[in-house]
């Protein structure tokens, strides 16, 4: 006998990704789910991230890593704002079960923006909603250009690009053309910022893109 | 990718399915995938014989059917077939601007079921 199922895969990550958003849409946090390959700067932008808003507002940093360390949550809580670590136990990415946790350890009644940096990966994060209101790339200048076109579902997924370390442009080669290419084959007309979090260039029109998300989220 | 979770997810959806349906056994399971989706068949097959073990699930064969991608222009509309050979512009009007139209699915079909 044949019973008629039709039901997603990953159903029971998606709803509780819905019960994350209703928990950050209540308070009016604004919050972004960063994902990257490790080592283009994530955890680097979240501190020049925090340095350009902190006379502003208050924001909770979600850090997952797959081994048990806390270099990243350390350096945000030297920074000043709060920051859990989250250890994914060799598992790729961050799911929304996860963030679940995360969010009831972060003092919520106090913040304006939750940042998720995700585990350094280019593929698993993609299938994963984790509730977040955007998902942010960072794409760093010296892995080259092709990663578009070899890592298309992560781009097919995004609301904001960041092109980091353009500092290091005249030393790799890297056709900022063939990459802007693929981004808009997949992912036309995506909101994208160049920056380098080294220098500090090009972190002003980020930083404002923020603000006025979580403008809109605290008018509602 | 993450096969494992992928696997523990098809197990929990046929399981509930099944016993809601009065089921004795889980003989067949029907997996759609689009081409888009990254997951490995063999890999969830390789899982499914582990975890599955004393389960309702027991002995279930898993069948994979793969949607392959279309797109579709957002210029002019035209529909084509995504080839293996990766990203290109509309052959039609040479636009960038395109959406999968199939492709994305991944969900669990249906269950055979013994009662």
């Amino acid at each position: 006998m044949r019973v008629q199922v039709v039901e997603k895969i990953l159903n029971a990550n998606d709803q509780v990704a819905g019960l994350n958003r209703v928990k950050l849409d209540e308070k009016r946090i604004f919050s972004i789910n960063l994902m990257a390959s490790p080592g283009s700067g994530k955890t680097s932008l979240i501190l020049q991230t925090i340095q350009g808003l902190n006379t502003r507002m208050q924001i909770g940093v979600i850090e997952g890593d797959t081994a048990p360390v806390t270099i990243d949550a350390d350096k945000i809580l030297a920074a000043g704002m709060p920051a859990v670590q989250v250890n994914t136990g060799g598992e790729c990415h961050l799911d929304a079960v996860m963030i679940d946790r995360a969010l009831n350890a972060l003092p919520l009644v106090n913040l304006d923006l939750v940042i998720v940096e995700n585990v350094g990966n280019l593929i698993c994060p993609a299938a994963f909603n984790l509730g977040t209101h955007a998902n942010v790339l960072i794409a760093s200048v010296p892995e080259g250009d092709d990663k578009p076109y070899k890592y298309p579902n992560i781009y097919r997924g995004l609301d904001v690009l960041i092109i980091n370390k353009i500092d290091l442009l005249p030393y790799v080669s890297f056709n900022m053309e063939y990459f802007q290419q693929g981004v808009e084959l997949l992912n036309p007309g995506l909101v994208t910022f160049p920056v380098s979090c080294k220098t500090g260039e090009g972190i002003e029109k980020w930083i404002d893109w923020l603000q006025l998300r979580v403008n809109q989220q605290k008018a509602g | 990718m993450h096969e494992m979770v992928v696997t523990e997810n098809i197990l929990n959806i046929a399981t509930r399915h099944a016993l809601h349906a009065g089921a004795k056994r889980v003989t067949d399971i029907h997996i759609t995938i689009g081409q888009l989706s990254s997951i490995v068949d063999d890999s969830v097959q390789f899982y499914w014989d582990m975890i599955s073990e004393n389960t309702i699930c027991q002995g279930a064969t898993l069948h994979f059917s793969r949607i392959p991608a279309t797109m579709v222009c957002l210029e002019c509309g035209n529909e084509y077939k995504l080839n293996e050979d990766g990203l290109r512009p509309c052959p039609s009007c040479s636009s960038f601007h395109l959406k999968p139209k199939t492709g994305e699915e991944f969900f669990l079909d249906s269950i055979e079921i013994v009662k």
